[in-house]
This record gives structure tokens, C-alpha cells and sequence, in this order.
């Protein structure tokens, strides 16, 4: 009888991870990757597109370090770039020195050195997690962002290395040439990638880096060596990483200092940690949002990172669970099945809500066209609107639209929380 | 001999300035457990904030007023900001202030822009104070030494001579036992906080005559003073003082001298290729000293995490 149980309940979790319903999403989601060509047929859309693919690939390897192992990189950016660079050396010896290597398989070369590099890297900076794991991670990308100018030979200075992506052997007539080609070689890498991470954090080596994570010294008393075992999340991570400055050098054919830099490994943290480092869908979450915001917020504002930084640093004052977290808050009240009691209150908030968002940030751009435009260049347009910057008419205006909604929205949040409190109440209302 | 002494100075310049910043990072990291990535922000501030108040009241009134705003201002992202992140936990903690980082630089670029400030030394500091074989030495360096050294003066007397700096040493290693004997320690936190930003502000105020006061500043210094601490070791202030001037010193000798890597593989006994710029050492053959210098700091900090992992004066192992 017991032993009976017992093999049900090793036998049970391999079972899970196979069943149907867990293949169902992943079948739908490489279902919907194939198909979004056929609806964004612009190659503006097909680089956004395949962009946001990479920055997916890249954030779901550093949340192997953040989310599952407990470390904070400031220099994840390192193993990306160095992907990239070996891949892209890789690419130019295919088309100088007829070395035999199809395209679709670039990606396993630069993840290898992505990897080999972690090892190698991760032997003394895994010593530790936390702060200190932090400030090695720092001097180690800065050390390395900081030969990549000096090192001419491969890094190309600071115009960079660039290649030729077509110059390989044909697969199956495909020559990725085109913008479209490169989108499935990217879709289909992202799917390989996704699917090992999310294995590779089922398999017994991460659960015990999530147990790490939470209390090492625990860990270490069942046996396991905290050390190795963060080392080799983060060997895996620099594998992942590695696929995606792969994936990188075949898109955009070029790679540059700037791919190495602190500033590439900041913004992984923050579209991460947007997203949201508590779960698996997180960062995948965290790229698209990031990704978009960037090309979209990009072209109709200069300060469109001031109002990155302040939801950054708001998101992580009160949602330190990001995108991932709100939406998770909601599964109880789901399983519950009173959801249905919170459309009310949100219905009601979205519109002061939104208009007090959009007079800030009118308020912010009003402020900045003053202070920065040129000479007598008085006219301004925000939101199709055309007036002058410099008149009291115009910030007033904003500024009593911004009171008025914010006011609203105070009054609007009490019922908000009644309402949440009454959804998360197991049992019928009082 | 008197380039040496001339390096010499220069070098305990960017030693101290640099010790301004990291003296204060300690403080906070042994007290808080939290290393405030934000710290080079502060130093921004302090620079940009003595510009704003020196085009109405002259420097002097800056070097006084831009470090209390930037300490008041420090507290209260104490008590507002990171007291709240605290429940978290230090990685939180550490995201919250490199996201603080980033807001920084780009509040100053919307209220500042992205150009270089006209902000200098004040005229009664700008002649040379002496020379050394024909090498002036500015006066207003000698005055960055001395308000460098006299900050640390002060705050050596105040940490091990008065009872405030017994409360917060205390502090440090038992907050709990202090909080129950009726000090208030978060009050003590926030004080800790405020006064190692004013500190780096005034760094700030001191350095951007000379390095300039530009958005990019922070990072500049940002890393740097990171890995310092990092050498000397977390939490450990003459670890803090000893590394400053290290990396004062190695960057500073490291761009003075032009040592070129030819001359010293030719002395070895190797010949130098014909074709040297499509030769796979090119890189190797044309490094010289002053190329190198920018990243000594960080191949140290390799080093000696490899070899002595607490840092050159922690006591706990990193």
C-alpha cells in the first residue's frame, strides 16, 4: 500500500509534465509565434518582433540567476555579448574560410562560449550570493565592457565586428536573406530556449537553486554545496544568454561595445524585474511590455526613460511581484470565483486613472519643452493638442485636470480595496 | 623625481575624493547591510546643486549649502524609499537603488540637459600654490586635500570620541540591543543615511570644477567606487581608505607614464612583426600603460578577490 502511494507520487510529477495539459500552452504559443507574420507583414514589425524574441531569450536566462537562484547580476550583459561576438566570428570564418556551418545551428556555438565563459567567471563570483555576487558581477562586466575597446583585434574597437548572415550553407533552400527567414530562425530558437529553461527549472538542480535561494544554510545541512549549485545555474544561465547574443548577431549583423556594457545589463534587470522575477512568465512578460514601450513611447517622447525609470522604481516600491505579480494576485479570487466583483471597481477607476497618468506626464512634457526648446519655439503639440509651452494657460489647465483625477482616483481607492478584500474572502459575503 | 612627487599629490587627489565617496558607502553598508548603488548619484547631485546655487551666490555659498540639501534630500529617500523596500530583503533593496540611479541621471537630464556645465573653481582658488621643478601644482587641489582629510578627521572623532558615534557604532553590530536600551535606531539609520549622502555631495561639490559636472559623471565614478570597497573590503573603513588611495594612485601613474608594450616585449628579446596591423597580436604589440590604466581597478579587484576573498581588510568572507 505504501509503497503503492509511493511510486504514484514519484511516478506523478513526470506524468504532469508531459500530460496535455500542460503541452497545450506551449502548442498554442508556437502556434501563435508561426502565425504572426502572416498578420505583421511590415519588416518594421518582423525586427520589432524578433527583438522582442531576443530580449525574451536573454531576460528568461538572467531570471535563472534573479528569480530562481537569488542572485542579482549587474553584468549579465557579458555573457550575451560574448556570445555574440564568438557567433559572429564564427559567421565571418563561414563565409572567408568555408568552414561548413548551416546558419540554424549558430546559436548552439555562441551559447557554448556564453557558457564556457560562465564557468569560468561564475568560479570565483558565485562564491557568495547577494550583495557582494552583485558587486562582482558589476567590476567583472566593466572589466570586460572595458577590454572590449581595448581588445581591437576582436572586439573591432568601438566600431564593432559585423558579418554577413546569407554567406552560409543553404537549409532547405533558405538562405535568410530575408526579414521574414530570420523571424522563424529566431521563433523557433525562442520556443527551444523557453521550453529547456522552463525544464531545466523542473529538473532537481533548480528546485534545489530555488532552496538555495530561500535559505542557504538549509541547503547546505541536506547535503548540497550552495556554491556548486549556484555555479551551475549560472553556467546554464550563460548558455541561455549566449543563444540570444547569437540570435542577436544573426538579426542585426552587427555587435558593438554597447552590447557588453553596464547599460545592457541594467535594462535586462529592469525589464526582468518589471515583469516579474517571482515567475516563470515574468520576464517574457517584462521583454514584449519593455520592448514595446521603447519603440512606441520612443517616438513620441525624448523623456520617455525618465517615465521607464519612474515605473521601475515604483514598481518596485509597491508591486515588487511586476506585470506577473498583479496578475497572479488575481488566481485567488479566481479559484474563488469572485473576480466577477472586481470589474465594478476597476471599471470606475480606469478613466480618472488614466487621465491623471496622462496630465502628469503632460504636465513633465510641458515643463521640459520650456526649459529645453530653442529660442522663440513656443508651440508645442501633445495629444494632437497645439499650444504654447510658455503660457500659464496650457500647465494651469493640465495641472487642474491632474488634481481633479487624482482626486477622483483617492476617492474611487476605498472601494477598490472593500471590494478586494471581499473577493479574497473565502465564504459568502457578511 | 618631481613628475614622481607631482603624481604623487595628483594621485592622493582622486585617492581622497574617492574615499569621500566610499567612506560614506561603508558606513551605510556595515549599518544597513544595503549598498546603496545610488551613491555616485548623490555625488551628481551635490555637484549640480552647487552649480545651480553658485550662478546666484557665488562657490562658496554651494560648498555649504549643496551637501545639506543633498543629505536632507538622501534621508528622506531613507524614510520614504528604502525603509519601506527594507521588508524585502537586500536584493530589493540594491534593485531599489540602482532604479533610484537611473531615475537620477534622468531627472537631471530633464531639468539640466545633456551638455557639460560651466561650473569652475572660484577665482581666490584659481593660481598655482607651488611648483615642483617647473610642474605647478593648483591651489585648488591643495584645498581638495584638506577639505578631503579634514572631513575624515571629523568623522573619526565623531565615530570613536563622542556619544552619538558610540550610539551608532553600537549600532552597527547589535540594533537590537541599542534599540531596547531606548536609542532610536531607525532615526540613527536615517541619520547614517543623510549624513553619508552629504558626504558624497559634497564630493560632488569639490570634484565637478575639475572632473566636470555633466549627466554622465555618476557612472563614471559609480563602478569605481564600488569595486574600491569591494577591494578593501565590504564594511571596513580603513579597508575603504587603503584602497582609495591605491586606486588613486594606480590611475593616475597608470596615464602618466607612457610604458608601451613594445619596448618591453623588445627588451625581452622579441621582434616585433613587419606587418603589425593585420597581425593577430597587434593589440598586444601597440598597448600602452595609459590605454590600460581604466581598467586596472577592475583586474585588481579580480585579483584580489581571487586570492583574498574578504578584501584586502574585511574580516568576513565575501
Amino acid at each position: 500500500m505504501s509503497t503503492a502511494s509511493k511510486t504514484q507520487a514519484v511516478s506523478n510529477p513526470n506524468r504532469r509534465l508531459i500530460s496535455l495539459s500542460n503541452l497545450l500552452p506551449w502548442a498554442f504559443a508556437a502556434l501563435f509565434l508561426l502565425c504572426l507574420p502572416l498578420i505583421f507583414q511590415s519588416s518594421s514589425a518582423l525586427t520589432i518582433m524578433n527583438q522582442m524574441a531576443i530580449t525574451i531569450v536573454f531576460a528568461l536566462s538572467y531570471n535563472m540567476l534573479l528569480g530562481q537562484g537569488g542572485m542579482l547580476s549587474f553584468g549579465h550583459a557579458v555573457y550575451m555579448g560574448l556570445g555574440g561576438f564568438f557567433a559572429m566570428h564564427v559567421m565571418n570564418m563561414v563565409e572567408y574560410e568555408g568552414l561548413w556551418l548551416p546558419l540554424p545551428f549558430l546559436p548552439v556555438i555562441g551559447g557554448l562560449f556564453g557558457m564556457f565563459f560562465a564557468f569560468l567567471i561564475g568560479s570565483f563570483s558565485t562564491r557568495r550570493a547577494g550583495t557582494v555576487f552583485a558587486m562582482i558581477s558589476l567590476g567583472v562586466g566593466e572589466l570586460i565592457a572595458a577590454c572590449s575597446i581595448i581588445i581591437v583585434v576582436f572586439f573591432g574597437g568601438e566600431e564593432g565586428i559585423s558579418g554577413d548572415r546569407t554567406m552560409g550553407p543553404e537549409v532547405l533552400g533558405v538562405d535568410f536573406a530575408a526579414q521574414s527567414e530570420v523571424y522563424y530562425l529566431t521563433v523557433i530558437w525562442l520556443l527551444i530556449a523557453t521550453v529547456l529553461m522552463y525544464l531545466f527549472s523542473r529538473t532537481p538542480i533548480g528546485r534545489i537553486a530555488n532552496a538555495v535561494r530561500d535559505n542557504e544554510e538549509r541547503a547546505e545541512f541536506l547535503g548540497y554545496s550552495q556554491r556548486r549549485v549556484r555555479w551551475m545555474s549560472f553556467i546554464a544561465s550563460g548558455f541561455f544568454a549566449g543563444i540570444a547574443g547569437s540570435l542577436f548577431a544573426i538579426n542585426f549583423e552587427i555587435l558593438t561595445e554597447e552590447n557588453l556594457n553596464l547599460a545592457t545589463s541594467g535594462s535586462i534587470l529592469l525589464i526582468t524585474f518589471l515583469g516579474g522575477v517571482g515567475f516563470f512568465v515574468g520576464p517574457i512578460i517584462g521583454a514584449i511590455v519593455f520592448t514595446l514601450l521603447q519603440t512606441v513611447l520612443g517616438l513620441y517622447t525624448e523623456i520617455w526613460s525618465l517615465y521607464l525609470g519612474i515605473l521601475f522604481v515604483s514598481c518596485v516600491m509597491f508591486f515588487p511581484g511586476g506585470f506577473a505579480g498583479i496578475i497572479a494576485m488575481h488566481r485567488r479570487p479566481l479559484a474563488l470565483g469572485k473576480l466577477n466583483l472586481l470589474f465594478g471597481p476597476y471599471l470606475k477607476v480606469v478613466i480618472p486613472a488614466l487621465t491623471s497618468v496622462l496630465s502628469l506626464a503632460a504636465i513633465l512634457e510641458i515643463s521640459f519643452h520650456k526649459r529645453h526648446s530653442f529660442g522663440d519655439d513656443h508651440e508645442m503639440s501633445l495629444y494632437g493638442i497645439t499650444f504654447d509651452s510658455h503660457g500659464y494657460q496650457a500647465l494651469g489647465f493640465t495641472i487642474v485636470i491632474a488634481a481633479i483625477s487624482l482626486f477622483l482616483v483617492s476617492r474611487i481607492l476605498p472601494s477598490i480595496k472593500a471590494a478586494w478584500d471581499e473577493a479574497n474572502h473565502a465564504g459568502d459575503a457578511q | 623625481m618631481a613628475l614622481f612627487l607631482v603624481n604623487i599629490l595628483d594621485g592622493l587627489v582622486t585617492g581622497l575624493l574617492l574615499f569621500m565617496l566610499c567612506s560614506g558607502l561603508t558606513l551605510i553598508f556595515s549599518m544597513m547591510g544595503v549598498l546603496n548603488f545610488a551613491h555616485a548619484s548623490f555625488y551628481m547631485l551635490g555637484a549640480y546643486f552647487a552649480y545651480q546655487i553658485s550662478t546666484i551666490t557665488g562657490f562658496w555659498m554651494g560648498l555649504l549649502v549643496a551637501p545639506i540639501i543633498v543629505g536632507v534630500f538622501g534621508a528622506a529617500i531613507e524614510r520614504y524609499g528604502l525603509r519601506r523596500v527594507h521588508k524585502y530583503g537586500h536584493v530589493p533593496e540594491l534593485i531599489f537603488t540602482f532604479g533610484l540611479a537611473l531615475l537620477i541621471e534622468e531627472v537631471i537630464q530633464f531639468f539640466w540637459g545633456k551638455s557639460q556645465m560651466a561650473y569652475s573653481e572660484p577665482e581666490a582658488l584659481n593660481f598655482a600654490a607651488f611648483a615642483i621643478a617647473g610642474n605647478s601644482f593648483p591651489a585648488y587641489k591643495v584645498f581638495m586635500i584638506f577639505v578631503a582629510m579634514g572631513l575624515f578627521l571629523t568623522l573619526l572623532y565623531i565615530l570613536t570620541k563622542t556619544r552619538i558615534g558610540m550610539t551608532i557604532q553600537a549600532a552597527l553590530s547589535y540594533p537590537e540591543t541599542v534599540q531596547n536600551l531606548g536609542h532610536n535606531v531607525p532615526l540613527v539609520f536615517m541619520g547614517v543615511f543623510g549624513v553619508g549622502t552629504a558626504m558624497a555631495g559634497l564630493a560632488g561639490v569639490i570634484a565637478g570644477p575639475v572632473l566636470g559636472t555633466f549627466p554622465g559623471m555618476a557612472v563614471q565614478l559609480g563602478s569605481i567606487v564600488f569595486v574600491t570597497i569591494v577591494i578593501g573590503g565590504l564594511g571596513s573603513l580603513w579597508g575603504a581608505l587603503v584602497a582609495s588611495l591605491i586606486i588613486g594612485w594606480l590611475q593616475t601613474f597608470a596615464a602618466a607614464y607612457n610604458v608601451a608594450m613594445e619596448d618591453i616585449l623588445t627588451a625581452v628579446g622579441f621582434t616585433k612583426p613587419e606587418n603589425i596591423w593585420d597581425h593577430p597580436l597587434q593589440d598586444l604589440w601597440t598597448l600602452t600603460l595609459p590605454q590600460i590604466g581604466p581598467i586596472l581597478p577592475y583586474l585588481l579587484m579580480v585579483f584580489v578577490l581571487v586570492l583574498r576573498p574578504q578584501g584586502l581588510m574585511g574580516k568576513r568572507e565575501t
